[in-house]
């Protein structure tokens, strides 16, 4: 404990080491919030994509931060419900007719500030009608006092209506139904007419248990803080749950690799004979093998759960090349006069092993461990790139994936590669500094260098 | 961390001469008991690499498949085959599909298919490949492994080896100036090199092909390929920009800040102090006193750049769309082409072996300290 304490005082005088640190445990902290906030069979359901879940979502649409860059704002992309009652954008009035049927007014304000045009306008009307389908009619307000008169039509029980692909409002408009409805005609150039606009969706219901709600969707080309992908799911849930895998699956692999090799170099070394013989035996094998290539196979051949490829990286680490290193410490360790004492006071092969040769390494140790981190974090998102990357888990190098699949590159959505890219720096950035400060902590004759 | 324990490797082998016959001997015995092992190694290496390439005779499954599909498909095209009872034609199909798969010793127990691809392996004996082909129309496996080679030596060999010998000389000029701004620089900027190079790839893509349209996104060459040398070799370089700078940045400073420590820890020996006490020029101390005792370790990192040549990036390659030997691996993979991958993996073993072999050798020559044969041995 005293030690751990010392280490840590020692450690806190690099400043490199502190800021580390503070983003681990940020990276910690966000990953614990994440997995509370969206559960993991919620995240997996969610990536997957349906139609469902993201049909309000515009495509590839960037974040919305990024017109804090621009002088030229994008339009934002927004929802609202007619349904929704603590909304305060949108209004509904249900008025009870004598035989009957009702009248139920809907009415959308909300500030257009924007200086380019939405791609697309929806509704998405929902109704819970028996045999008579309500009418619906809508009627446009512009800011500045403008009304047009945009449909009338009978909604089915999930309607949607696609305003910008309205062929007769084009006629009507004689303009792209989007230019026509937002742009100021004070101008010759099409420029959107920043203000309140309204839209008001007024249905008659023919049934007196009939409800009538309808949804505007309004699809931007920026969307929340993470932006949208090309299947419109939000980045964000993918960028949130790629936290806590990078950092379980480098953890893991990093942990499981040192230690199941420093105990087999440690064995080696005590035991020599024969055991020492098959261990280094069995590492030069393991050396002829191909690391990366057997791992793309098993993931071709076999599954590309993240799970058994973590096993897989674990298995064909073990017998590394750091066993080399070990065992020549160990080697050295084994004569010592503390270790002969323990001999002969009778200590069992596994005491001697555990209590004696191996917490010798740990300061050799430590600094490797978190060094290799990133180096597994990289290798998940590397197989990820290659297409090998986990079927259902939501990660970054799926991300990267995807946007390069789907020619981020070649059309400019730079958002879509550089968030998941800058979260692994930051990530492997963080572990390599405390790995680098660790190992001049540990290591004094590093420190004097 | 390494550089300590390679200083405490090679204290044991420090050892009394023998009279030269008995030292011909040792040195005879050692290497056939060397070849031997490692030979056993590289077996049983290749045994597990067909077991994992050939997913445990589900490839040979799928082949069965292709060559019924394949015979039903070529009988149906002979006239006479289409009036004969379903029963017959069956029966016609299963005759072809046994003598194909007999042809192919598909039909043989799964031990006996492993050791025959083992046979043809060890003996370099590569076959032909069952989907890919190479430029040419060839689809024999050495012909597709030796187109993709250039490639794949220009790339990594060229800027492989070539940062190889700039990583040693700066770091041993900056292991004499130590805590220089240059000595800093390198420290400050080592754990960067944590990051994989396709990684700095898709960043560089990114900067200089997509945003600034300088650089082109990926390849070896222009689309319509240059006629003369002289263009051929400019677009070859332009090609070749990013992918380098993505090695450069993912390696160089890590490699530089390794080596520098290595150097450093030689340069505070006793024999040092003294040379420097002489008035020995720098160039002096750092040939005869830092980088000859440090030779044998140079050396490994050498042979080890090198066989990594084999392999080349699969990632990398993919990134940048370079048609090198770790994208012809990646792409074989995806076509379940055993052969190929069988191919790559074994001259990559044998490669390796050889290297590991050799090694002793050299370090023998370099290190009188060394003794072949003597001591524990320095697997």
């Amino acid at each position: 404990m005293k030690e751990i304490k010392r280490t840590f005082q020692e450690l806190l005088r690099y400043p490199s080491a502190m800021v580390s640190l503070v983003l681990i445990l940020l990276m910690l902290i966000a990953s614990a919030y994440i997995m509370i906030a969206i559960p993991y069979n919620e995240a997996i359901r969610l990536w997957r994509g349906s139609e469902e879940d993201w049909y309000k979502y515009p495509k590839q649409a960037a974040p919305v931060w990024m017109n804090y860059f621009s002088s030229k704002k994008q339009p934002v992309s927004f929802f609202i419900n007619s349904a929704d009652e603590q909304n305060t954008m949108v209004e509904k009035q249900v008025e009870k007719r004598a035989d009957g049927s009702k009248k139920i007014t809907i009415t959308y304000t909300f500030d257009y500030v924007y200086d380019d045009f939405p791609q697309d306008l929806i509704l998405y009307a929902n109704s819970d009608y028996a045999a008579k389908k309500p009418l619906v009619s809508v009627v446009w307000i512009t800011p500045d006092g403008r009304k047009i008169n945009m449909a009338s039509y009978s909604v089915l029980q999930r309607d949607v209506y696609r305003i910008a692909q309205d062929a007769k409002l084009e006629r009507i408009l004689r303009a792209k139904p989007m230019l026509g409805l937002f742009s100021d005609p004070s101008q010759k150039t099409p420029t959107p007419l920043k203000g309140t606009y309204q839209m008001v969706v007024t249905g008659s219901v023919f049934e007196p248990n009939t409800g009538l709600d309808v949804e505007l969707v309004c699809h931007g080309t920026l969307y929340g803080m993470a932006g949208t992908d090309f299947m419109r799911r939000d980045l964000m849930i993918a960028l949130g749950w790629g936290m806590p895998i990078a950092l379980a699956f480098g953890l893991l692999a990093a942990l499981g690799t040192t230690i199941t090799t420093l105990v087999i170099a440690a064995i080696g070394a005590w035991y020599g004979g024969w055991v020492d013989e098959l261990i280094q035996r069995i590492t030069e094998i393991n050396s002829v093998l191909p690391f990366l290539p057997i791992l793309i196979m098993i993931g071709t051949f076999y599954s590309r759960s993240i799970w058994l490829i973590l096993g897989a990286t674990i298995l064909l680490n073990i017998f590394g090349l750091g066993i080399k290193n070990f065992r020549a410490i160990f080697l050295q360790i084994k004569e010592s006069p503390y270790v002969e004492a323990a001999k002969a006071y009778g200590a069992s092969d596994g005491r001697i092993i555990i209590r004696y040769l191996t917490p010798r390494i740990i300061p050799m140790l430590i600094p490797q461990l978190v060094t290799l981190v990133p180096t597994y974090v990289f290798l998940e998102a590397a197989l990820a790139v290659l297409g090998l990357g986990d079927p259902f888990i939501p990660t970054w190098g799926k991300i990267i994936n995807d946007a390069r699949t789907n020619g981020a590159l070649f059309e400019g959505l730079y958002y879509w590669i550089l968030e998941p890219a800058a979260l692994l720096l930051v990530t492997s950035l963080a572990f390599a500094l405390l790995g680098f400060a660790l190992d001049r902590v540990f290591n004094p004759k590093l420190r004097e260098m | 961390m390494s550089a300590i324990t390679q200083i405490e490797e090679q204290k044991p082998q420090i050892s009394l001469q023998k009279k030269s016959t008995s030292s011909l001997i040792r040195v005879l015995r050692y290497s056939v008991v060397r070849l031997l092992s490692l030979l056993v190694s590289l077996i049983i290496a290749i045994f597990l690499t067909i077991v994992i390439a050939n997913m445990g005779g589900y490839v040979d499954r799928i082949r069965m498949g292709e060559i019924r599909e394949t015979a039903v498909l070529s009988l149906r095209q002979i006239p006479s085959n289409r009036n004969l009872p379903a029963e017959q034609f069956l029966a016609l199909v299963d005759n072809r599909v046994y003598q194909e798969a007999h042809a192919q010793g598909l039909d043989r127990p799964f031990i006996l298919r492993t050791l025959n691809y083992m046979k043809r392996a060890l003996t370099l004996n590569l076959g032909n490949a069952l989907r890919m082909t190479s430029d040419t129309g060839s689809k024999q496996v050495r012909v597709i492994i030796l187109e993709r080679l250039p490639p794949t030596l220009l790339l990594w060999g060229s800027s492989g080896l070539f940062l190889f010998f700039i990583e040693i000389s700066v770091a041993l000029s900056i292991s004499r100036k130590y805590g220089s701004w240059l000595d800093k620089f390198f420290v400050t900027m080592a754990p960067l090199s944590t990051t994989p190079g396709w990684f700095f790839g898709i960043f560089l893509i990114l900067i200089f092909a997509s945003a600034l349209r300088i650089l082109p996104f990926g390849g070896m060459v222009d689309a319509p390929v240059p006629k003369t040398t002289v263009d051929y070799a400019l677009s070859l370089m332009k090609h070749m920009i990013l992918p380098t700078l993505a090695l450069v940045l993912s390696q160089t400073f890590l490699q530089i800040y390794n080596w520098r420590t290595f150097f450093l820890i030689y340069s505070s020996e006793d024999y040092v102090e003294i040379a420097k006490a002489k008035g020995l020029s720098d160039r002096a101390i750092e040939r005869d006193y830092v980088l000859r005792p440090t030779l044998p370790t140079i050396i490994t990192g050498f042979a080890l750049t090198l066989i990594a040549l084999w392999l080349g990036g699969p990632i990398l390659e993919t990134i940048f769309n370079w048609p090198g030997l770790g994208r012809a691996f990646y792409e074989a993979v995806q076509f379940y082409d055993t052969p190929v991958i069988l191919g790559q993996t074994v001259i990559y073993a044998y490669l390796l072996a050889g290297t590991v072999f050799l090694l002793d050798y050299i370090y023998a020559l370099v290190d009188p300290r060394v003794k072949i044969g003597q001591g524990g041995s320095n697997t």
